[in-house]
């Protein structure tokens, strides 16, 4: 027994991983016995990479199947990380065309999660840029997906977390970069609206995020540093600065479970308050960043999650139809300043709707906060998911731990049209997460 | 570099855990590499990551199984051209309880770790000297430097291998060819998954890699990966058998 256990620790749960080192593997242990689910790098938040009865681990499917440089098309096995691809294709010049906010994630979680980027609005989802892939089935047999092949079960695997079959691998473009380095411009918003607004003017950008501090209350509700990225050409870089610098290595970890009192409303807020601050003295100002400490901050320090101590913490992160965005946001604001519950890690971002199925984004905004968890606080998120069903909004999968089916089923109109993508395919009882069961999905 | 031809490495057991690393590592140098394995499907498998990963890679496969000692010469002779370097990473733990009851299992770890890589090297050895130079790696174990009851099969094999080298090594030092015997303690791959190993005296494939690539400039007669595991194995070697005979290692 195994603790499999998402990155937020909540829920705890245990049970069977077998371990696949090849496709062959892969395939046989997928379909040997139902309740099965693929497992990544387990850095979905909740239940989502559990199977109900086993999990199968896919990272020793890591190996690279073919690159042509001349257009960018990388093939790969699913369980190849995002920080493998970076550190041997940004030394190359070459660049994913969508990353998450932590490169210890494996093509198959990118694609089970259809994940976002900070250039979301521009770029759509990861799942867009997949070419094929290959899928195993319940049956023993793997079958290729694309837009042209069998593209009923292509659209429910991008998104459909695991649900449809194990993905052995998969293939998608890189794009050509200059430099590995990242021109950030940071600006201030004093205010939620003023935030929304500049996160529409500055979708220009290639890249831009919003870090919100959520315990502001009053006139300053909703205050933010909006970060914008671009990536750098030769030109704009020091004669002594490397083109190409490389990942740092997490020098820094957290050994052990920070005891949960220390995080409470005054430390967040005086780390919230102190963040804000110096993001604004750099109001205006541009500065060149390297690639990893701009689009994964938190991967220099190892094992971050346990700062919230024993109990875990839940990352709720829903979007937001855009005509309600800013009236249900602040609604939520309120609530979370009123209670206390604040967040270190507060983002706001535009979305626009993804390919898959069961994809999260949809068109509007996006608001993830880390909340520690306690019967007080999942009390708070039920309230204020009923905000986000009657607005139209839904939560991230991958981020989910503890929504009600009734949350669920609104904000995810397609789930009618998946399970029967998933029965034709024979997949229905058969590939199943501790998530999925938890939601009827 | 650019006009002279490529060195070329030739690794067999190209489809361990270490001999990827150490493929890899020759591959990041600008070197030819040959993996050599009994499993075509999964060395083209490693070929193609190994090429993916590198403008400049250039990886080639050949089958090759060391139990199949009759073929050694023909696989020699068809390779394009002599490696300037042969590297055997091949062995195999085996079972030490079975072995005690199935000879036909002891007889094969023997021969896999012992053996065929001793034949195959012997087969490189005169060649290399033919040509006057030339790298041989060998891969054995501490646990040939003295026999104990939890796996003194597999450790009777590498002791033999061990053996065969150092004569090698002996009779080649004069003619340009050097012979290297890598020890490399505990190292965490797939032979090694799900075992407790003491962190401070586990080793990555990569170091593995990196020390065995560090051969080239500056050659070395018998390589611990940790350098710990010297003092680790003067120690055990230097317990008398009279009480060695009586403890549980
Ligand atoms: C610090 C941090 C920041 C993050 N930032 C973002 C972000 O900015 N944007 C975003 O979209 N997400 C973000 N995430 C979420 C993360 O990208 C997803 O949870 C991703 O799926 C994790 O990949 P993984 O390999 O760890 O997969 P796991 O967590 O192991 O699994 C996730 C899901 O993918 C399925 N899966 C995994 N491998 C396979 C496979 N081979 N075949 C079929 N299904 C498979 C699992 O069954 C499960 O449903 C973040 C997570 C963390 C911890
Ligand atoms: N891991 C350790 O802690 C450790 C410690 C000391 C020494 N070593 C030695 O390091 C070497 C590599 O070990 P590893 O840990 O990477 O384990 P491994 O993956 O089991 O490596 C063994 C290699 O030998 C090959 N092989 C076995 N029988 C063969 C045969 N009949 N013909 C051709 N090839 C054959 C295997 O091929 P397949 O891929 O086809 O199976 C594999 O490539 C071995 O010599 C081992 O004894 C390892």
């Amino acid at each position: 027994m195994k603790d499999l256990s998402g990155w937020g620790r909540y829920p705890r749960l245990y049970g069977p991983l077998a371990t696949a080192q090849t496709a062959e593997a892969a395939t046989r242990l997928t379909a040997s016995a139902p309740g099965v689910v693929a497992r990544g790098l387990g850095r979905a938040y909740g239940d989502a990479a559990i199977g109900r009865e086993r999990t199968l681990a896919a990272p020793g499917l890591d190996r690279l199947k073919g690159f042509d440089a001349e257009t960018g098309l990388l093939r790969a096995e699913a369980g190849v990380s995002l920080h493998d691809i970076l550190t041997t294709f940004v030394p190359r010049g070459f660049f994913p065309p969508v990353v998450p906010g932590t490169r210890f994630v494996t093509l198959g979680g990118m694609i089970a999660s259809d994940v976002h980027g900070k250039n979301q609005h521009n770029e759509g989802t990861f799942g867009e840029h997949v070419e094929v892939l290959s899928l195993a089935l319940p049956d023993g047999r793997t079958i290729r997906c694309g837009r042209n092949e069998n593209p009923e079960l292509f659209r429910a695997t991008i998104g459909g977390m695991g649900l449809t079959g194990t993905i052995l691998d998969a293939s998608f473009r890189l794009r050509r970069v200059e430099t590995g380095w990242i021109r950030q411009t940071t600006s201030v918003a004093e205010n939620l609206s003023e935030a929304i607004a500049l996160l529409g003017r500055t979708s220009g950008a290639t890249y831009t995020v919003a870090w919100i501090d959520v315990l502001a209350r009053g006139t300053s509700l909703g205050r933010s540093l909006i970060l914008e990225g671009e990536h750098a050409g030769r030109d704009e870089l020091e004669p002594r600065q490397v083109p190409f610098p490389p990942a740092r290595t997490g020098r820094f970890g957290v050994p052990f479970d920070m005891p949960g009192g220390l995080l409470n409303a005054r430390t967040v807020s005086a780390f919230n308050a102190l963040y804000y601050r110096k993001g604004a003295r750099r109001a205006g100002q541009t500065t060149l960043v390297p690639w990893d400490s701009y689009f994964f901050p938190l991967d220099g320090i190892a094992r971050w999650n346990r700062i919230y101590g024993p109990h875990g913490f839940v990352q709720h992160q829903c979007v937001i139809p855009e005509a309600r965005a800013e009236a249900v946001l602040s609604a939520m604001l309120d609530r979370l300043s009123e209670t206390g519950t604040g967040s270190f890690l507060a983002v706001l971002k535009r979305l626009r709707a993804g390919t898959g199925l069961m994809s999260f984004p949809m068109d509007g905004l996006t608001l993830a906060l880390d909340i520690p968890v306690s019967e007080r606080r999942l009390a708070l998120m039920a309230e204020i998911d009923g905000l986000v069903s009657d607005a139209g909004g839904r939560l991230y999968l991958a981020k989910d731990a503890c929504q009600s089916r009734d949350t669920f089923e609104a904000g995810y109109p397609n789930i009618a049209a998946f399970r029967e993508v998933r029965r034709d395919a024979g997949v229905f009882e058969h590939m199943s997460s501790k998530q999925s069961e938890r939601l009827g999905l | 570099m650019s006009d002279a031809p490529a060195q070329s490495v030739l690794v067999l057991g190209g489809t361990s855990d270490i001999g990827r690393a150490v493929a890899s590592a020759y591959a990041a140098k600008g070197w030819q590499v040959t993996l050599a394995a009994r499993d075509a499907k999964a060395a083209a498998r490693e070929a193609a990551d190994l090429t993916a990963r590198r403008d400049t890679s250039r990886i080639e496969t050949r089958s090759l199984d060391i139990l199949d000692t009759d073929a050694f010469r023909g696989f020699l002779d068809g390779l394009p051209a002599l490696p300037d370097t042969v590297i055997c990473v091949v062995g195999a733990m085996g079972e030490q309880a079975r072995a005690e009851r199935d000879p036909v299992h002891a007889a094969e770890v023997l021969r896999t770790n012992f053996e065929g890589p001793a034949l195959f090297l012997e087969a490189v050895a005169g060649r290399f000297a033919a040509r006057g130079r030339g790298l041989i790696v060998g891969i054995s174990s501490v646990a040939g430097d003295r026999g104990r009851a939890t796996n003194y099969v597999y450790g009777a094999g590498k002791a033999g291998f061990t053996a065969y080298l150092s004569g090698l090594r002996n009779r080649l030092a004069k003619g340009g060819v050097h012979v290297a015997t890598i020890k490399p303690g505990f190292v965490r791959t797939r032979m090694t998954e799900g075992m407790d190993l003491p962190g401070p005296l586990t080793a990555t494939p990569a170091t593995v890699a990196e020390r065995i690539v560090a051969l080239e400039e500056r050659p070395r007669d018998v390589v611990y990966i940790l350098r710990r595991w010297r003092l680790v194995m003067l120690i055990i070697r230097a317990i008398p058998e009279a009480i060695f005979k009586k403890l549980k290692l």
